[in-house]
């Protein structure tokens, strides 16, 4: 039988709320147990952990993969690999490949890929509406049994209330999560970066914080109407914050995402005219940056997301109104946390593996983020202080789009485990 | 990087000095009228507009030949641009056939920007999208010089399109650093408040009247329609609430003057009455824009700024 034990690492286990010095034991892809000086004789692999935290494996809710139809992007097989080397052991892809997945068809093909090439689990997101249109409904009870864990027009939002009323209604049937990429697409048309003092400066057209709150607001008004299990990705306003904290005061299951980069970075970060700071939502003010920072801390944000976005080179070396939107995010997700989070203080080392692993886990009901015995053996073991610069040409992506280019951080992803094997070791 | 020059914002205010010093001694006086000089003998200069202008290529080229340089004009539409060549390409392109500086306009913000951080030829911005347009604030600059004023203390009002204007941030940008007091006015939808906070000095009013009462100077804008990505007023009453009419001008100082960028739509933005007046400067503008782009060609291209004769 195969087994991996894992030496006097710092278990950080919000599930249990074990965090102290403890072996792990994982036996045929399973943990075993989990307790100080674990001592068995017969182990295939030891993992000498000492200084290090071991935690459940991290799950990004948010990444897009591109494949099928923009594999000159990225692959899932190549953000699989991004993904490893960033310490996360279970990614989501959003829906906006070609074709959409909106259909069994995809999400089957999705997921035969991922067992052949993923070296990390993947759980397809389903689309809401069919060619995530916003129109009529996807076969979202098809996905589920194809594999899908949530459903999201992710990047096309829906844009009619009563296609969303339905689509909540018809998901809550299925237990299953609706996504929301909220963004009102009249109020944002044509912008380019925050709506603000910098945009007004640069001469760029506006996306308004008003245009995600808007929508934050139809949808936790839907979700109360529905019952619906309701999630906000890629969180960045402070009113949106503050409506998924009267949310939940009220009961409601709403949920919220929030990217490191809106953790880490204001619209007045951005060197002049640089596509490699241009995503949707966009970088925010300063005052959003906090309010999502206070989110996190608070508790009204449950989960860290990347938002991966892969783009080719050529597409971002363009114009700035011309460059697509998005940013790759896997290898740099921890490192900025971290700095951001842990280092000054703002949260501990539980919370901090709650945001990237039981917590997205827990949103999409996929049985992971915790070392309970008996579950699937995903690791991440990482360092709190191992100082690393970030160089995006030696990234696994396929694409180099990434704000933070030669960047130091302090601590980052030592190992990472996925299904009881050592997929990653830095 | 090399030293074009990309935007008003970046410079300060001695650079900016010594530009307008020098356009002054470009300007025709006197019995000479216009002079010919050979200061860029040999050098080459290519025009780039990707979007297009009469009046600023001209000027441009005007100036350039004035200087004794030779100069090449490119029109996108004209250019492999049309054939889908990107940006980066036909740059890279024109910057192998080695000339000495790119005249740039593109209706992209940003544009030059983008540009200058992968090219070794000095960019001039003649005006990139809704951002800056250099050396239109430096040539109203010039032209409220000649009128004796100083440019401290100064009242300015900027009137129009101002959340679509080059021609508003660039003199913003400029007049805050010789600390004038800049009124910026139009309907609220083209008057974002974030105005306020790109540099010091600088009011907002959505109230004509409120805006010229003791103005020192007067900027009327061009109502840009190219730019107007829907109806953020009413056609129909903009001239009636906006547009600069001769009873405004008792408002105003006595010895007021008027200025536009050019070109002006009549009974748009600007009666006729007062485009015509004593008050208005607006032919003046066009006169400077050749004497202020000679000197920024000179100082961008004069062979003691050149990297390997510069003295040490």
């Amino acid at each position: 039988m195969a087994t991996l034990l894992i030496k006097n690492g710092r278990v950080v286990d919000p599930a249990s709320g074990r965090d102290g010095v403890a072996d792990v034991w994982i036996e045929d892809g399973k943990i075993r147990d989990v307790a100080e000086n674990i001592a068995i004789s017969d182990v295939s692999e030891v993992f000498d952990a000492t200084g290090l935290v071991v935690a459940p494996g991290f799950v990004d809710m948010h990444v897009h993969l591109r494949e099928p139809g923009f594999e000159h992007a990225e692959t899932i097989e190549t953000g699989s690999r991004a993904a490893a080397a960033g310490g996360f052991t279970s990614i989501c892809p959003m829906p906006n490949t070609s074709p959409v997945n909106d259909s069994a068809t995809v999400t089957s093909y999705i997921v035969e890929k991922a067992r052949q090439h993923a070296i990390v689990n993947v759980f397809p997101i389903g689309a809401i509406t069919k060619g995530s249109q916003g129109e009529q409904l996807a076969e979202i009870g098809s996905m589920r049994e194809a594999g899908a864990v949530a459903i999201s027009d992710d990047g096309r939002p829906v844009m009619n209330a009563r296609v969303m009323r339905r689509a909540m209604e018809f998901a809550r049937s299925f237990g299953m999560p609706v996504i929301d990429h909220c963004e009102d697409l009249h109020l944002s048309a044509g912008g380019d970066m925050h709506e603000g003092a910098e945009s007004v400066r640069l001469g760029l057209r506006g996306i308004p914080g008003c245009s995600e709150e808007v929508m934050v607001a139809r949808d936790i008004l839907l979700a109360e109407v529905t019952g619906a299990r309701y999630h906000v990705a890629h969180i960045s306003s402070r009113h949106s914050v503050e409506m998924v904290a009267f949310a939940k005061a009220r009961g409601l299951p709403v949920t919220a995402e929030a990217t490191p980069h809106h953790l880490a970075l204001a619209d007045a970060d951005m060197p002049p005219y640089d596509s490699n700071y241009k995503m949707k939502p966009p970088l925010r003010s300063a005052c959003d940056v906090n309010a999502v920072m206070d989110g996190v801390i608070g508790g009204a944000i449950d989960a860290i997301a990347t938002d991966h976005a892969p783009h080719p080179g050529s597409e971002k070396m363009q114009e700035f109104e011309n460059c697509p939107f998005g940013i790759i995010g896997l290898e740099t997700a921890l490192g900025v946390a971290l700095e951001r989070l842990f280092h000054p203080g703002k949260i501990d080392l539980s919370r901090l593996v709650e945001l990237f692993a039981l917590g997205p886990a827990r949103i999409l009901g996929i049985g992971r983020g915790t070392l309970a015995v008996g579950t699937p053996a995903d690791v991440t073991i990482f360092s709190l202080d191992r100082e690393w610069t970030y160089d995006v040409n030696k990234s696994f992506s396929k694409s180099r789009n990434s704000p933070f280019h030669g960047k130091t951080f302090r601590g980052g992803s030592v190992a990472t485990i996925a299904n009881g094997k050592i997929v990653w070791q830095g | 990087m090399p030293q074009g020059l990309l935007g008003i914002e970046g410079l300060e205010r001695e650079e900016i000095q010594a530009i307008l010093d020098r356009a002054r001694d470009f300007q025709p006086r006197g019995e000479h009228g216009v002079r010919k000089y050979d200061l860029l003998r040999g050098r080459m200069v290519v025009n780039l507009f990707f979007e297009a202008s009469t009046r600023t290529r001209t000027s441009f080229e005007i100036a350039a030949k004035r200087l004794g340089a030779d100069t090449v004009s490119i029109s996108a539409q004209a250019s492999s641009v049309s054939k889908g060549e990107s940006l980066v390409d036909t740059l890279n392109t024109l910057a192998a056939m080695h000339p000495d500086a790119i005249i740039m306009r593109h209706a992209a913000s940003g544009a030059p920007h983008f540009l200058q951080r992968y090219l070794d030829t000095p960019i001039i911005n003649a005006g990139d999208g809704t951002h800056e347009h250099p050396t239109q604030a430096l040539l109203d600059a010039r032209t409220i010089l000649d009128r004796g004023a100083q440019l401290e203390g100064l009242r300015v009002a900027i009137i129009g399109d101002i959340a679509h204007s080059r021609v508003a941030r660039s003199n913003v940008h400029l007049l805050s650093k010789y600390g004038a007091d800049i009124v910026l006015c139009g309907p609220a939808s083209l008057l974002p408040r974030e105005l306020a906070d790109i540099a010091s000095g600088v009011t907002l009013t959505t109230d004509m009247n409120e805006a010229i009462r003791g103005a020192d100077v007067i900027m009327m804008l061009r109502v840009q329609l190219e730019r107007q990505h829907e109806a953020a007023f009413p056609a129909s009453e903009y001239f009636q609430f906006y547009g600069l009419r001769l009873e405004h001008l008792r408002l105003a100082k006595p010895e007021v003057i008027v200025m536009h960028p050019g070109p002006i739509n009549r009974g748009r933005e600007i009666a006729s009455e007062v485009a015509d007046s004593q008050r208005s400067v607006i032919l003046t503008q066009v006169e400077n824009g050749i004497a202020v782009r000679m000197a920024v060609l000179e100082r961008v291209l004069s062979p003691k700024n050149n990297h390997g004769n510069a003295a040490h």
